[in-house]
């Protein structure tokens, strides 16, 4: 009886060790699982009609031009020809507008980095970027050559947001832990939080030039790091309708998506109407967006906006 | 005996491993259930996040509803457009077949039809679920010509007094309705006369393009039609629209211009991509020498105020309706503004112009 009993237990106590133990090598895997469906970051919202248009006539115009975007656009030699687009197109609207290149490149101007490392040229183009401007702008956006970015947009969307306050905008992604604002649909920063990054970026046990300890992290992640050290976190930006303004794809890749998975409603299901940027664009695609955005409209639409942006001077294709 | 004990404790050893097993599995699933249960963090004290309600997807329903998405357009003021609808009432017909509705025709209804105050599929043959018209010929480039005039034979038997101009385009056009009537409203239906992409050769008025789209007005309809009866104009030709410029000419029909007020041209034989970017089109290509107007390529190619364009293929359907009806740039005061030494409400759009060109003096003197 008794070494019957013992067997018994020792039977249990083992089926449980077992169990345990598959059980833990599987949650390994459950655990992503759960991770990518968890619903945790940070959403943030345009301004709503009534926000804006509770202010005065003259609150609004000092609001509309005390909003100035500086532009960061990191580049390199490989991408002259976006980069020529870039220059010729969106980046117009910036209230100034520079290109940050891994090295000097003799048809246009651009601010050398000399490295060829684009998380190192970051770190530099934002630590450049405080020292030079931080009393001239509110906000600094940062983008790559292949994005395509509507700042009358961007300037709506931060519209009642106080860039004293730490905000670090974009088209938000999860990795892990990590919650982090994907590069390629355009990186938004206050100054509060350019401040913050400019002061970590000297602290090589938090924000090291060589990030990641066996395989480099990507470029985007890493500042999402350092920035989490200094308490600030990454935010999606949404529309009041709740889709996405920064886009990390085309509006043709946005489409043919929309149409393989809610044909019935294409174009509504897409993309938002205040939409910020979108990114893997050809250089022609930038002329094109160009016209399709600040020129080619029905007549007899009209829109009672709160702010007006007028457009560049000397410029013919907007 | 004792082999008989040993078998007994190793069934109780594996029924206990098994009971075990059992209750540590248990264990852990109603463990891990209660972690995936977790609610989304709601951030109640955060100073700049307001949690959005999730995004339902119950879109998916039925047939296009251009009503849906209103909340996007709640700023969107449609009076001026309403008023022209009203005003300038034009049919559209859509050239397609049978081979066509599915891959093409599908996307045209999606989108720019519903903008006309009637909307007409021609076929060769009827289709009752589309719907399209049954013109009862045979498919092929060689048949477009007759397809062409039994559709505006169709349209003048059953539709002539709904509608004041009549638009004919192909199932890779794209048409701007609502520009469309803009251009149409400083002209009469009862003047006969016609508007598309004006080509020069073999036609002394010139001929329109046949896909970049061409628009007849009421009376330019009426002499068409009689012109067949009559036998002023004849009925083979395997070039379409060069065939029906011949016959306008014959009756009398005005080849119009429909260049904007800036002499941008309007209709587009080709996607927007192709005016836009100089040194698409080669320099020898046939496009250079058929344009009635010297021909344009770069920004100055295209009118703001743009009617048609051709060779849409059916994600670029969708691509101009989002780029054209949906996305815009919050504020932007538009450089071309046609109407704005007429209109009282452009005196305003005016004072805001000069305000904000005395406040960025303000910044830059800073």
């Amino acid at each position: 009886m008794i070494s019957e009993s013992s067997s018994f237990v020792k039977g249990m106590v083992l089926g449980g060790a077992f169990c345990m133990l598959v059980t833990l090598l599987g949650h390994i895997k459950v655990g992503h699982g759960t991770k990518a469906r968890d619903h945790e970051h940070h959403h943030i919202q345009a301004p709503d009609k009534e926000d804006v248009l509770n202010l005065s006539e003259g609150e609004r115009m000092e609001l509309s031009k005390s909003i100035r975007v500086y532009c960061i656009i990191l580049v390199k030699p490989k991408d002259l020809g976006h980069w020529a687009a870039a220059k010729e197109t969106w980046s117009k609207h910036c209230d100034k507008a520079e290109f940050y290149s891994s090295e000097n490149v003799k048809v246009f101007d651009s601010v050398a980095l000399n490295t060829k490392d684009m998380w190192v040229m970051m770190r530099k183009a934002y630590k450049i970027t405080y020292e030079r401007y931080k009393d001239e702008f509110s906000w600094f956006f940062l983008a790559y050559p292949t994005t395509f970015a509507i700042v009358e947009n961007l300037k709506y969307f931060l519209l009642r947001k106080d860039p004293s306050q730490p905000f670090y905008i974009g088209h938000a992604v999860k990795s892990g832990d990590l919650e982090y604002v994907d590069g390629e649909g355009g990186i938004v920063l206050s100054i509060e939080s350019l401040r913050r990054l400019s002061s970590v970026l000297e602290d090589p046990n938090k924000c090291p030039e060589q990030g990641g300890m066996i395989w480099k992290l990507a470029e985007d992640k890493q500042l999402a790091i350092c920035l989490k050290y200094t308490g600030v976190f990454a935010e999606n930006a949404e529309d009041s309708e709740g889709k996405d303004v920064f886009n990390t794809k085309s509006v043709g890749a946005l489409i043919k998506e929309a149409m393989a998975t809610h044909p019935q409603q294409v174009v509504d299901g897409c993309c938002s109407d205040m939409a910020i940027t979108f990114s893997g664009l050809s250089p022609n695609h930038m002329h094109v967006m160009m016209y399709g955005v600040y020129r080619l409209r029905p007549y007899g639409h009209t829109y009672s906006d709160a702010l007006a942006f007028l457009p560049p001077e000397g410029s013919d294709n907007d | 005996m004792a082999s008989s004990k040993s078998l007994m404790n190793l069934l109780t050893f594996t029924f206990g491993s098994a009971i075990g097993f059992f209750i540590c599995y248990l264990l852990f699933s109603i463990i891990l259930e209660e972690q995936v249960k977790i609610q989304p963090h709601v951030l109640h004290n955060d100073p700049h996040g307001q949690h959005s309600a999730d995004i339902d997807n119950n879109q998916l329903q039925g047939q296009m509803n251009f009503n849906a998405d209103a909340g996007q357009h709640k700023d969107e003021d449609k009076n001026i457009a309403e008023g022209l609808y009203q005003k300038v009432k034009i049919l559209c017909w859509v050239m397609t077949g049978p081979q066509n509705l599915e891959k093409k025709a599908k996307h045209v209804k999606a989108t720019w039809a519903q903008r006309c105050n009637k909307v007409l599929f021609m076929s060769s043959e009827e289709n009752k679920d589309f719907p399209t018209v049954g013109l009862e010929t045979k498919e092929g480039r060689d048949q477009l010509y007759w397809k062409t005039i039994k559709a505006f034979q169709y349209v003048y038997d059953h539709y002539f007094d709904d509608a004041d101009w009549f638009m004919k385009a192909d199932d890779d056009t794209y048409v701007i309705l609502d520009n469309l009537r803009w251009l149409l409203s400083k002209y009469s239906p009862e003047q006969p006369i016609y508007f598309g992409r004006r080509f020069k050769p073999y036609v002394k008025q010139g001929y329109m393009s046949g896909g970049a789209g061409y628009v007849l007005s009421k009376e330019a309809l009426k002499r068409f039609v009689a012109a067949f009866k009559t036998n002023k104009c004849s009925h083979s030709s395997s070039i379409e629209d060069l065939a029906l410029g011949k016959c306008m000419e014959i009756i009398n029909v005005e080849a119009g211009d429909s260049r904007d007020t800036s002499g941008r041209e309007t209709f587009h034989p080709f996607v927007p991509e192709h005016h836009l970017i100089r040194g698409y089109l080669p320099k020898t290509f046939w496009y250079w020498n058929y344009n009635y107007y010297p021909a344009v390529e770069g920004p100055g190619c295209c009118s703001d105020l743009a009617v048609s364009f051709h060779y849409v293929d059916s994600m670029t359907m969708y691509h101009l309706e989002y780029l054209i009806y949906h996305l815009r740039p919050y504020g932007y005061l538009y450089r071309y503004n046609p109407d704005l030494s007429k209109n009282p409400e452009e005196q305003s759009k005016n004072e805001v112009l000069e305000d904000n060109q005395k406040l960025k003096q303000k910044i830059s003197e800073r």
